[in-house]
């Protein structure tokens, strides 16, 4: 394999950036084959990278040559290598299926969308495969300030979504940024393998502890973390489809894997767990952001919302299975990275699929869909299934990690709060399912539903509706073989001496 | 008492910059105006840039990290002792948080004039009424 490999995720996207904005205001064809070609590339050059670190273990490399502490050295573990595979995974089946939807809702800025979405995915996974905690902030802020940008290109309330996205994702990484320069004045350096060497002589400190729980609330705004998730409904729902599809499966996942990487490398599991020993507050906390999740989910009377409000609480299951601090609850909250960036990408691409059908997103709005769109119903019934955790896909896995990571930890809470969001959960698809598999009222009144039922039947357009089937297949898939992917990546993603 | 005096004069620089990004927090929570919040917000980024560049300066006389009498041959007789220079390192990290906090700036000022355009004002609590006369109430 190329000595290169660790750079390509980054680089390749980012060049891809300028080629379509320099190609792009010529032809108006170029910039989707290029994004393509890029985040194929990247896909592919994800997956060499996982098969280089189970084959060898951890890869580091250093950008230009140069040498940490000077120069910003990567480091690919199985963590990273199997969240870069997600991410790229899911960008790439995201970039495929909202081609159409971008072509309609953004005609004259495709040029610009497809630039900062493949800038968004540099970002991405730049954050990903950095070891260096500046340049962690840099490549967060890149991912950010282009996920504002993809959120307030939207119509309607989009802009307004985006603003108030930006005032709470500035505070979030200004945090970090803060945090960040405590450890570097305490340190005197900023790479992560430096700063695991020279920090535990200095656990005593108030000025480390501070800068952890700085960093953390900052992470904790960046990945909507219940009370501070106010920004995530709004920019989500209101986004037009298509950002909305790239963005979410994304981001919030990218932020858990920022706290554990900071948790678990940069610090010690054990000042973490046991020197601050504020695991359990921190459960107590997602038990509430689960809680409350499910239960705003339950207020709303819009799709896109509803599946919000379900980010938010999943949100919680991950920093809950994390911070319980044993082994069942660390996998199931990286099982779970995997699980909801898939989950997610399949709802919100039904929701989009939905869409170009139907007027508005409104729980109304969804009648008589069964009939009129199967396959895109289908595909947001092993979606909500998944969400729900019913076996065999994969959010029954995941879930059940986290449930036993909970008992082990004596962590009845945590546990009462899954299986109440579980609970949560069913009310909610079946809501949407029992809608959508009536008619819609006074249609079928005196006539035969067969009448208009060939007619009827018209579901999103076929480009939009193959990736949609692939990730609802994927998420079985995944369900089948988590088993695999827990002994082979997950176990090694986790130091061994928590147990 | 003098303890006390030491403890905030010793330390001004960082009552200086936890103050501005008090003010600055403040502003993004409490004002209505959405200009005003990205003033906030453009205070409280200037505030951590603040926060890094004080930690560089180091005392007795420390200057700027270019050496004196340092071309080539003449920098192995001199030597170059870190203490006599400040560090540049934060320095050029906040060059970096710099572009970011412009480049924030930048978007959010986009943002608020396509807000402007669509409700004519900047004001939250107008824009709330805009967006309830035209949905009906509904969120």
């Amino acid at each position: 394999m190329s000595p290169h490999l660790p750079a390509l995720p980054v680089v390749v996207p980012l060049l891809s950036a300028l080629l379509i904005t320099i190609l792009g205001w010529s032809n108006r064809r170029l910039p989707f084959p290029i994004a393509l070609v890029a985040l194929t590339a990247g896909l592919l050059s994800a997956l060499g990278l996982m098969k280089d670190v189970l084959a060898r273990g951890v890869i580091g490399y250093n950008m230009g040559g140069w040498d940490p502490p000077w120069g910003i050295a990567y480091r690919v573990d199985h963590l990273n290598a199997l969240v870069l595979v997600v991410v790229m995974a899911a960008a790439l089946i995201g970039l495929i299926a909202t081609r159409d939807r971008v072509k309609a809702e953004f005609e004259d800025r495709i040029v610009p969308f497809y630039t900062l979405f493949v800038l968004f995915v540099t970002g991405l996974s730049g954050i990903l495969l950095t070891g260096d905690a500046f340049n962690l902030y840099v490549l967060l802020e890149i991912a950010s300030l282009t996920g504002y940008a993809l959120i307030g290109l939207g119509e309607g309330r989009a802009p307004l979504a985006g603003l108030n996205y930006i005032l709470m994702g500035t505070i979030g990484a200004s945090f970090y940024l803060l945090g960040v320069g405590y450890l570097y004045l305490m340190t005197g350096t900023l790479n992560m393998v430096d700063l695991a060497a020279r920090l535990p002589g200095l656990y005593d400190s108030h000025v480390v502890a501070l800068a952890f729980f700085i960093c953390l609330t900052g992470l904790f705004v960046k990945m909507a973390f219940f009370p501070v998730h106010v920004w995530l409904p709004n920019a989500y729902s209101n986004a037009s489809s298509a950002a909305g599809i790239l963005i979410a499966p994304l981001t919030t996942k990218v932020m858990i894997y920022v706290m554990i990487r900071i948790t678990l490398t940069v610090f010690t599991p054990d000042y973490a767990f046991d020197v601050l020993d504020i695991g359990d507050a921190v459960v107590w906390l997602s038990v509430i952001a689960i809680v409350m999740g499910s239960v705003f989910a339950l207020a709303q009377n819009r799709l896109k919302r509803i599946l919000s409000y379900i980010v938010v609480a999943e949100v919680g299951y991950m920093v809950g299975g994390f911070w319980l601090g044993n082994r069942a609850g660390i996998t199931g909250s990286i099982l779970h990275i995997v699980n909801d960036a898939a989950m997610t990408l399949c709802v919100f691409l039904a929701a989009g699929a939905l869409l170009t059908r139907v007027p508005g997103d409104r729980l109304i709005h969804l009648q008589g869909l069964f009939r009129k769109m199967p396959v895109s119903m289908a595909a947001l019934v092993v979606g909500g299934l998944s969400i729900i955790g019913a076996p065999p896909t994969c959010g029954f896995f995941s879930k059940w990690y986290l449930i036993s990571g909970g008992i082990d930890a004596g962590h009845y809470g945590f546990v009462a709060a899954l299986l109440f969001s579980s609970l949560v959960n069913v009310a909610l698809f079946f809501r949407v399912f029992e809608i959508a598999y009536y008619e819609p009222f006074g249609a079928d009144h005196g006539h035969d539903p067969r009448a208009h039922g060939a007619s009827g039947r018209e579901d999103a357009p076929a480009a939009m509706l193959a990736p949609l089937v692939v990730v609802a297949v994927l998420l079985v898939a995944l369900g089948l073989y988590s088993g695999d992917l827990v002994s082979a990546i997950i176990q090694h993603a986790i130091p061994a001496r928590i147990i | 008492m003098s303890e006390f005096i030491d403890f905030f004069v010793g330390k001004y620089n960082y009552w200086a910059f936890i103050l501005l990004m008090m003010i600055g927090l403040y502003a993004m929570i409490a004002k209505k105006n959405l200009a005003k919040k990205i003033i906030g917000m453009n205070i409280f980024q200037t505030a951590i840039i603040l926060f890094y560049i004080s930690t560089a300066a180091k005392g007795g006389g420390a200057s700027i990290p270019i050496i004196a009498h340092g071309h080539g041959h003449g920098l192995s007789e001199h030597g170059a002792r870190a203490a006599d220079y400040i560090n540049p390192l934060p320095h050029v990290l906040m060059l970096t948080a710099i572009v970011v906090s412009v480049a924030t700036l930048g978007v959010a000022l986009t943002l608020a004039v396509k807000v402007y355009h669509q409700y004519g004002t900047l004001e939250e609590d107008e824009i709330a009424d805009r967006i309830r006369a035209q949905t009906g109430g509904e969120p």
